[in-house]
């Protein structure tokens, strides 16, 4: 797959009510205010929070789905900012900013209910 | 109120992670992926590899827990209700596979304030069980209102 400079990448999720649960089981953080809505009010948040590492996983999926594989990826570096809830979409979006020495350097956020909730992503991939 | 920098340059015993097939199936469901190489291992050998291919991300499963000791160590003594995960940055070298054994090491790379704010950057280095680095991590924990 190709890539050109100024080529934009976007990926769509709606985290349901239960990607918490899963994904505390399948990356080992079980920090309650993900996974327990009683304990996220007590600490004076909404409710449960997604774990930034996942909301990570969403934009590292979208360059891996964009430069067609796992081995593409080579770097990514990410801002958290806010909070990820459930149950409203998240929005990848991706700009290719530069190609440089079998490189494609990206800048990317993700966004939620028009929160910035990832900024100044930066990835480089294998052309 | 300072921050003590005395634990900067601390190394922690490494962590060993097998990686198994089902754990990356597992985690590859959890964030959403629906690449075969992740999740079917007839899929992936038909591609070339001995079995399912971790995701990226799979990083956080195999050098997160190494990174914990770091986190919950006085001598760092890092404030944790008042911590946010501030930043994240990993940097691959080749696929890790179900069946590899990664070693992780983590350092304390940096600790420092910035207006009310301290910062704790932790640095985590994979390697699997022939030496290669799969994975360099940089976790940058931000803790409010240090004073």
């Amino acid at each position: 797959m190709t890539l050109e400079q100024g080529q934009q990448i976007e990926l769509q999720v709606t985290p349901d009510p239960y990607v918490t649960v899963r994904y505390a089981g399948a990356s080992g953080d079980f920090n309650p205010i993900h996974i327990d809505e009683q304990f996220a009010r007590q600490v004076g948040l909404p409710g449960r929070i997604l774990h930034g590492l996942w909301t990570m996983a969403q934009v590292a999926r979208a360059h891996t789905d964009a430069a067609g594989g796992p081995d593409k990826l080579k770097r990514l570096s990410v801002q958290f900012r806010g909070m990820g809830r459930m149950g409203e979409e998240i929005t990848v979006t991706g700009t290719v900013r530069a190609l440089d020495g079998g490189f494609a350097t990206v800048d990317s956020e993700a966004r939620q209910s028009g929160r910035r909730i990832i900024r100044n992503g930066v990835a480089e991939l294998l052309l | 109120m300072a921050l003590s920098t005395q634990a900067v340059g601390k190394v922690y015993d490494p962590t060993t992670y097998a990686v198994g097939r089902e754990k990356v199936k597992e985690y590859a469901a959890a964030v959403g992926e629906t690449n075969p190489l992740y999740l079917d291992h007839e899929a992936a050998r038909a591609a070339g590899f001995p079995d399912v291919v971790a995701p990226p991300m799979f990083a956080v499963v195999y050098a997160g827990r190494s990174v914990a000791p770091a986190l919950f160590d006085p001598e760092v003594g890092l404030n944790f209700a008042a911590m946010v995960h501030g930043a994240q940055e990993f940097a691959w070298g080749p696929l890790v596979i179900a069946g590899d054994e990664i070693a992780t090491t983590t350092t304390v790379k940096e600790i420092s304030e910035r207006g009310e704010m301290g910062f704790y950057v932790f640095e985590s280095v994979s390697e699997n069980q022939r030496g290669e680095t799969v994975c360099t991590g940089l976790w940058t924990n931000i803790v409010r209102a240090i004073g």
